[in-house]
């Protein structure tokens, strides 16, 4: 099984930044895109404000849930105060998007940041805009698709540049 | 949301979810539980899904639940988190004598690395403990898969049988394919007297019966298309079960694999026979020496792990430092923010209280158990769910009475209910000279495992109304005399007055400290938008 063809994420942040929901985004988005996925991150404790980070691989074949320390492709990072405890993750050549790339100002709500990013981490994987699009609506209720779709836009756009 | 009972062909299930969803196309007709990560979500999920599933104030009448709609022929499931079956022990062995007719599936969530418990047992100790057939997926599609077979399995050998999951199983998300499901049989009731009544005469021979049925399994077991052998390079043979087999395809992609999936009764033969045929043959396994042991008494020459690599998870990097021979010298990494209770948090008024008043606080289960940490360091020990009432009355018969009279008990509604309700009676029964004082944090739900309903909220799993218990009028039931309820927000002066008061006092006394947990009360309000429309 190549390993080298598998693209490896992890996201990170605080509990109650969105996290969880953004990797479950980005999993379903490469799920629809007919790749094998497996996702994993640890709930419990983490919900209660603590630091919580998930893991998003796919590619033909996965086999471990969890992406091999150092071996992450792109690396987000939701608090930037965070940055510190999972630099460690992240691959030499690896990718690294901090909150810093989407204007705060510019975002729909406060509470759509992690789309945002998701963004910004759409315009450097291999997967059709509209797969993202379907799993931002499988994912979140119908009355946050909108300015879910325009945070995920607005982020595609800034990693775009 | 994705609705998964459609028939997709393909779904992103967590293992949780892949239990759910196999359970329900094995038509087991009835899902039991106690919430506990990482298993809460099997039930909730079985739930959304169109299962019936229900919380049980503990895991050990949640199984028993579960073995009586066995008895009735029909298919059920249990689910726990490891140190659930602890509590559950109890009919767990001994349902393994009795057998059952429908179909029992019990499911242990195991937490190795403790990322939500109090220890990391490994509980296929059990299955060899209890003589109970057990299964352990690798991924969300053997979840599927395997509580499926459990449920055939368990139907055609009339044993319970155990499911072990991991949290990184539970909580990872893999594609899986479901199959057609199957109907829930219909149930009936036939006397079986002699099977299940287990007097020392009815015992002896189920015992015997056991040990026969375990030595038909395990020759079933040899062959079962359960296990999985993956040729490559015979240099190196790795025999390996659940998420470990995931971390070493990835740590030695070269390598021979044998992957168990009935890991009690073992197919010992068809171990033998793999370390015969490869040069060099490890056993890749998480936790416990499980599997190396089996291997070793059975003569099997197998090479296991340093001790190092027994605590915590297993991962790719930590495989191939096993495999290569190398101490478990695990890079130290910054620790993240740590969990705190929420800002608002009812607890928060309590321990404020707690920690000036400089006390002795055993304390239990829940996210109160954040009080032990700054800034108020305020709880003094958490052992086991209800544990804080009977180590406070064994502090207070030990103690000298000035130390004696610091001691109060902390424990939370859901605890409460789950194993705090003996503990009062022992307050009652062999009070100790001082008396005692027994604080309930009650904030109206199982915050920690994720806002799960209990019997002391007066809703069942799905938040309909239900049966409620009041803490209150239990206790004064109990001829408790001193029962106070108090708001730890608006008549925090009143908590500590009355804390005072029973603490000078020598009489047992319960106080309940209410207010609804934040998150509680707005998902309640999410929930009554959604049934209104």
């Amino acid at each position: 099984m190549p390993a080298d063809t598998v693209t490896n994420v992890v996201i990170a942040g605080l509990g109650g930044q969105g996290v969880i929901k953004a990797s479950d985004i980005l999993a379903e988005a490469a799920f629809r895109a007919g790749h094998d996925v497996k996702k994993s991150e640890l709930h419990g404790m983490s919900q209660r404000g603590g630091a919580v980070s998930s893991d998003v691989r796919f590619g033909p074949e996965v086999a471990s849930p969890m992406v091999p320390d150092g071996e992450a492709d792109v690396l987000l990072v939701l608090a930037e105060d965070q940055l510190d405890v999972f630099r460690w993750r992240l691959a030499e050549a690896g990718t690294l998007i901090l909150p810093g790339r989407v204007d705060a100002d510019a975002l729909p709500h406060r509470r759509t940041l992690n789309v945002a990013l998701l963004g910004v981490l759409s315009a450097c994987l291999d997967l059709d805009e509209a797969h993202w699009l379907e799993a931002i609506r499988a994912n979140l209720r119908p009355r946050h698709h909108r300015e879910n779709e325009q945070a995920f836009r607005l982020g595609r756009e800034a990693g775009t540049v | 949301m994705p609705d998964v009972t459609t028939a997709a062909d393909r779904l992103l299930l967590s293992g949780n979810e892949a239990v759910a969803l196999g359970a329900l196309h094995a038509g087991v007709a009835l899902g039991t539980g106690y919430p506990g990560t990482p298993s809460t979500e099997i039930l909730e999920h079985l739930s959304a899904i169109g299962g019936r599933a229900q919380w049980a104030p503990n895991e050990k009448v949640a199984l028993e639940v579960a073995i009586g709609a066995a008895w009735a022929a029909g298919r059920a499931m249990a689910t726990m988190k490891h140190v659930g079956l602890n509590v559950a022990a109890d009919p767990f062995f001994t349902v393994a004598y009795t057998g059952t007719v429908g179909a029992l599936i019990v499911v242990s969530a195991d937490d190795p690395g403790m990322a939500s418990s109090q220890n990391e047992q490994d509980n296929r100790r059990y299955a060899l403990a209890a003589g109970v057939p057990m299964l352990e997926p690798a991924d969300s599609q053997e979840a599927y898969d395997f509580v499926r077979e459990a449920a055939r399995l368990s139907e055609r050998w009339g044993t319970p049988v155990l499911v072990r999951m991991t949290t990184r199983l539970c909580h990872s998300r893999t594609v899986v394919r479901p199959r057609e499901a199957e109907p829930a049989p219909p149930t009936h009731f036939e006397h079986r007297r002699r099977e299940r009544t287990m007097i020392p005469a009815g015992a002896r021979p189920a015992h015997g019966r056991l040990r026969k049925k375990l030595a038909d399994i395990a020759a079933w077991g040899e062959t079962a298309p359960l296990h999985r052998r993956v040729d490559g390079d015979p240099a190196l043979g790795i025999v390996t079960s659940g998420v470990a087999y995931q971390h070493a395809r990835e740590a030695a992609p070269e390598a021979t694999f044998l992957k168990l999936g009935l890991t009690y009764p073992l197919p010992l033969e068809a171990i033998r026979t793999f370390a015969d045929g490869v040069e060099r043959c490890v056993v890749v396994e998480e936790g416990d020496p499980y599997l190396v042991e089996a291997c070793r008494t059975a003569g099997i020459a197998v090479e296991g792990k340093p001790e190092a690599y027994r605590l915590g998870e297993l991962t790719v990097g930590r495989v191939r430092r096993m495999l290569a021979g190398e101490a478990d010298a695990r890079p130290a990494h910054p620790a993240g923010k740590a969990p705190a209770l929420c800002p608002g948090c009812p607890h928060r008024s309590v321990f404020e209280v707690l920690r000036k008043m400089d006390l002795i606080v055993p304390g239990d289960i829940g996210c109160y158990s954040l009080g032990v940490l700054p800034p108020y360091e305020a709880m003094d020990s958490l052992v086991c769910m209800g544990a804080a009432i009977g180590m406070g009355l064994g502090l207070r018969h030990a103690l000298p009475e000035a130390e004696a009279r610091r001691v109060v008990s902390i424990i939370g509604d859901s605890t409460f209910v789950h194993s705090g309700i003996t503990g009062l009676v022992e307050m009652m029964y062999n009070p100790p000279p001082t008396g005692h004082v027994v604080l309930i944090l009650d904030n109206g739900t199982t915050a920690m495992t994720g806002l799960q309903e209990h019997p002391g909220t007066g809703r069942t799993l799905d938040h309909r109304p239900t049966g409620q218990i009041v803490f209150e009028d239990l206790a004064r039931a109990l001829g408790v005399p001193n029962v106070h309820v108090v708001d730890p927000r608006t008549e925090q002066d009143r908590l500590e007055a009355l804390l005072a008061e029973a603490l000078a006092g020598s009489e047992p006394t319960v106080l309940i400290a209410r207010r609804p947990c934040l998150l509680a009360a707005k998902k309640r309000r999410h929930l009554q938008r959604e049934t209104e429309g």
